[in-house]
């Protein structure tokens, strides 16, 4: 699945770093940021990802919040919560709030790899419904004139 | 303040039950005695001076009575003999039929009291007799009475045997006939006069006698044995006997102790005495003394007793109070340490989960890049990915280690409902199946069917049971054994035994099971954390779980859960 864009979100840098090795390896374009503004910040430049891979345990902004930031800017764009076992509830907190699934850390790279194909499946297959559904618009809108 | 102890060391000992007993004993005693002892002490001391002088002065004022009565008796006697003696002269009197008649009068009078009467001229000689001797010219000139008699107006003799052989004594009054002086004498009966002495009579010992100066009875004492006759006149020597009565008390040689009231008669020549066994005067005290001694030595006794008793119960109590607190420290300590530990636990999980998730993607990272690389070549490829794996897995087990610490300490509840627990223990029996019947191990379900709901988190109770399934499936792997699962309902709970016939759990091990990392199994076996989470999950369902076992017979865990308070369905919140 080339082309796909993730951004990693997690403040243990040495884990972004591997990580985003191994995504980049694997064929995915990787963004990293170590915290939920810069997350945000990054969004913000960067309007082509596709993905967020969300750790819920941050100190300062925390998962949750930051979640809750970008499903509130960014729609679109579906995040994967990474989380420890203690943190299982605000995982499921925040697929409540539309995260698109949760990992416990430390995660399998190919369940990974896994979860944001779907993610990014579901992304585009909503971004296709919304495309489809502007040219019905513009579309009836023409018949209607 | 005995109760006080100083430190947790005295408490163990044995040595300060039995001194705080003791100190409880003797408190008790020495309250209880103390007022016992000093009011009958006090009341028996007033009550003994009060009541002897109460028998005394009653004596005393008896014996004047008695004694104004015998002087009333011998000068009204006399008046009689007076009266006559001035009625008629010397002529009349000497007539013995005249002066038959005038006794008769007499006796007629006084009653038998007169035995004799007779005219004694001023030489001695019984001039006219009347009465039963024999006695008419007898010569009275060298009597003693006849000489005393002519000396004073009228005159009453000692006791003597005189004459007639018999004891008597004489009432005499001297007249004038002319120039020559005579005597009318009557001879009163000895045993007349004896009986009114004897009259005044008390208790057993007590009686009443006569003596004169010299110390001659004047009538007769009823045991005269008993009478300490020269200690009496010992006793009159040294006092003057013008005071009107005289009591003491006073033992004879056998120390047997006597009563004596004395008082002059007839104008001091006769003494009156009156003596009684001490023993005897005093019978009523002496009863009442015995009575309260009795009843202090009872009471005594039921004070003893019972303070032995009590104290002994006191302290059998309090010991055992002791131990239940003890017993209870130990609990909260057991729960706070647990919780604790729970709480570092999480922390150290959090802080090691992330390093262990770094270590394990690098550890990824190699094995991407090894695949990558054209290092077939290299004669340690496989060494290289055997030890990428090595760490993969070993960092597995870190996780696994961690997320059960996180399970362990998890705060936040998860949902309560209504389960019925034969449900979750078929459904966690039929999971182990397999694995039992790998190890030889017969499973058997004695489930309640009357079983009642109980408010619980079903996955976490299938948590509980699958642990508790999975240790004695451990316990019992290489020997086989059996497994009995039983549900019943007790009071208001419900109960869950899980019972093996495994080895068993070592006396020194079973206070320390439930405690976090506590395992007997071998290295990355187990974590030591099943049984603590059991613990915890129970726990916080206000439950309780306890363990019983024995060494080769086996082991059985109780799980208690409280039966749901309402009634009605939705009481589980």
């Amino acid at each position: 699945m080339a082309g796909t864009v993730v951004m990693l979100v997690d403040d243990e840098v040495p884990f972004v770093e591997t990580m985003t090795k191994r995504l980049t390896k694997r064929g995915l374009t990787v963004l990293s940021a170590y915290s939920g503004p810069e997350a945000l910040k990054g969004l913000e430049e960067h309007r082509n990802v596709d993905v967020v891979i969300l750790d819920v345990k941050m100190p300062g902004m925390d998962g949750i919040e930051t979640l809750r930031e970008i499903k509130r800017q960014h729609p679109l764009v579906e995040v994967i919560m990474l989380t420890g076992h203690a943190t299982v509830e605000t995982a499921i907190e925040g697929m409540k709030l539309g995260a698109f699934d949760y990992l416990m850390k430390p995660c399998e790279v190919e369940q990974l790899m896994g979860k944001v194909q779907e993610a990014k499946g579901k992304k585009s297959q909503h971004e296709r419904k919304i495309l489809e559904a502007r040219m019905k618009e513009i579309t009836s809108r023409r018949g209607f004139d | 303040m005995f109760f006080l102890r100083d430190s947790l060391q005295d408490v163990t000992g044995s040595g300060f039950y039995s001194s705080l007993r003791r100190n409880i004993l003797l408190v008790i005693i020495a309250v209880s005695f103390a007022p016992l002892v000093l009011i009958t002490g006090l009341i028996g001391y007033y009550f003994h001076t009060s009541y002897q002088n109460k028998v005394l002065d009653h004596l005393v004022e008896l014996v004047e009575k008695h004694k104004q009565s015998i002087d009333a008796f011998l000068y009204e006697r006399l008046s009689g003999i007076a009266l006559i003696a001035r009625t008629f002269d010397f002529e009349q009197l000497s007539n013995e039929m005249f002066l038959r008649e005038k006794l008769s009068i007499l006796r007629e009078e006084y009653g038998g009291i007169f035995v004799d009467l007779g005219l004694v001229s001023d030489k001695g000689i019984q001039i006219a007799y009347a009465g039963p001797f024999e006695l008419r010219r007898a010569m009275y000139s060298d009597a003693e009475w006849f000489k005393k008699a002519m000396q004073s107006q009228v005159f009453i003799s000692d006791v003597f045997t005189g004459l007639r052989g018999m004891p008597h004594f004489i009432v005499a009054v001297k007249r004038t006939y002319g120039s020559r002086e005579w005597l009318l004498r009557a001879t009163i009966d000895f045993v007349a006069f004896n009986s009114l002495v004897e009259s005044t009579k008390i208790g057993a010992t007590g009686s009443a006698f006569i003596l004169n100066r010299e110390g001659e009875f004047q009538t007769r004492p009823r045991t005269e044995r008993a009478v300490q006759r020269e200690r009496l006149l010992d006793f009159l020597s040294k006092r003057s006997l013008e005071e009107r009565v005289a009591a003491f008390q006073q033992k004879d040689p056998s120390g047997k102790s006597f009563l004596y009231v004395l008082t002059p008669l007839k104008n001091g020549e006769w003494i009156l005495v009156y003596q009684q066994d001490e023993d005897d005067a005093y019978a009523d005290l002496y009863r009442a003394r015995r009575w309260a001694f009795l009843i202090v030595l009872v009471g005594g006794l039921g004070i003893v007793v019972t303070s032995v008793a009590l104290s002994r119960r006191m302290v059998h109590r309090i010991e055992r109070a002791d131990r239940e607190k003890e017993m209870m420290n130990e609990q909260v300590i057991e729960a706070g340490k647990l919780a604790s530990v729970g709480e570092l636990a999480a922390g150290i999980a959090h802080e090691i989960n992330n390093p262990v998730a770094i270590m394990v993607e690098e550890a990824g990272w190699i094995e991407d890049l090894l695949e990558d690389e054209q290092l077939s070549g290299n004669a340690n490829l496989e060494e290289f990915r055997r030890a990428v794996r090595q760490i993969q897995t070993q960092g597995r087990r870190c996780k696994e280690i961690t997320h059960k610490l996180l399970s362990f300490a998890r705060k936040t509840d998860p949902k309560l409902k209504e389960v019925q627990l034969n449900d979750l223990v078929q459904e966690m029996a039929s999971l182990c199946e397999q694995r039992a019947r790998f190890s030889n191990v017969r499973m058997e379900l004695h489930l309640d069917p009357a079983l009642p709901k109980v408010c619980a988190s079903p996955s976490e109770m299938q948590q509980v049971f699958l642990n508790l399934i999975n240790n004695a499936l451990d316990a019992m792997e290489k020997t086989g054994g059996k497994i009995d699962i039983t549900t019943r309902v007790e009071t208001d709970r419900v109960v869950v035994d899980v019972a093996d016939t495994g080895p068993g759990i070592p006396q020194a091990n079973l206070g320390k099971i439930f405690d976090p990392f506590f395992t007997t199994k071998p290295v990355g076996k187990g974590t030591g954390l099943g049984l603590s989470i059991c613990y915890g999950i129970i726990h916080k369902m206000g439950g309780e779980i306890s363990v019983q076992s024995a060494v080769g017979m086996g082991t059985v865990f109780h799980i208690r859960l409280p039966l749901p308070k309402g009634e009605g369905k939705g009481s589980c919140v």
